[in-house]
């Protein structure tokens, strides 16, 4: 009786509206005519964050801003635009921050400057041991 | 000595390992997203009216019309009703509001227009969030403010509470 009821429950509950309920741009779930520039714009989507489940790429999000992400990258790979012409406009739109891809910036020095400083400094270590066992 | 002190450095990568997540739990990192397009022109665009009979809006209605207050709104936004009152408000402070109406059914505009208030002079549908990307917005309700020159001066992210009117009011004077 009490499973029965828990599933009515579940079954009658409505899912909480966030969206708009609108029909979803044209190029959010379709994929480009042309396989070449369809590949490009797939790449690009794969390397632009979601901008309501953050985590995500546009690629992976089923939010409707990400699907209008996903149109407007579409459309504008297919009309001429490159790759990285589209990145430059969100990123001029939403920052650094929506690309995955990060550029080298001091913001960003860091990041990429950290890994062959932490290869530099394994090698040091490893280098020191070696020393020391031929020692022995 | 010397070894202690090498004995004790994973203790001590540990501490600030320690440290590093204290310190990002007790201070989160703020989720919103500011545009970047704060102290640039508004960018070209041009909106079909959101409701049948009242005046569209496009980006040249923004320029060199004063300080405007551009509210980026839907009708399925359950915060939007929130800070209806305050928009209101503001309209009745002589404040001139223009309205950009996401995703949004022309029916479903003008029912929550006459139920919450209308407090726009224009009000643009952004059928696919379009115009939304343009302007460096990512979600409804947003608030932009326009100066005379068609700069955009401030953003605000999130509902307007009337905690947030004497910095839309000191904003706005500013844009001026």
């Amino acid at each position: 009786m009490r499973v029965w009821l828990a599933s009515l429950t579940l079954a009658l509950a409505s899912p909480a509206l966030a969206d708009s309920a609108q029909p979803a741009s044209p190029y959010a779930y379709q994929q480009l005519e042309d396989p070449r520039q369809e590949a490009q714009a797939k790449a690009l989507m794969a390397e632009l964050r979601c901008l309501v489940c953050q985590g995500q790429s546009i690629a992976d999000s089923d939010a409707e801003l990400a699907g209008d992400m996903r149109s407007l990258v579409r459309e504008r790979i297919k009309a001429g635009e490159s790759p990285e012409q589209v990145r430059s406009w969100l990123i001029s739109r939403y920052g650094e921050w929506v690309s995955y891809k990060p550029g080298l910036s001091p913001e960003t020095l860091f990041l990429w400057v950290a890994p062959l400083l932490l290869v530099l400094a394994g090698g040091m270590l490893a280098a020191g041991q070696f020393k020391r066992r031929r020692r022995s | 000595m010397n070894r202690r002190l090498w004995l004790a450095l994973p203790l001590i990568v540990f501490a600030l390992f320690v440290l590093a997540v204290g310190w990002r739990l007790s201070d989160p990192p703020d989720p919103t997203v500011k545009s970047r397009l704060v102290g640039q022109p508004v960018p070209q665009f041009t909106l079909p009216p959101a409701i049948p009979g009242k005046a569209p809006l496009s980006s040249a209605d923004l320029a060199g019309k004063g300080p405007r207050l551009v509210n980026l709104f839907a009708s399925w936004c359950v915060p939007c009703i929130g800070e209806a009152p305050v928009l209101m408000q503001l309209r009745r402070q002589g404040v001139q509001i223009d309205g950009i109406a996401i995703r949004d059914a022309p029916a479903d505009v003008a029912e929550f227009l006459s139920r919450h208030g209308d407090p726009f002079v224009r009000v643009g549908g952004d059928m696919r969030s379009q115009v939304q990307m343009a302007l460096g917005s990512s979600g409804v309700p947003e608030s932009f403010i326009i100066d005379g020159s068609g700069v955009i001066r401030y953003q605000h992210v999130g509902p307007l509470t009337d905690a947030d009117l004497p910095t839309i009011l000191t904003e706005l004077e500013k844009a001026r």
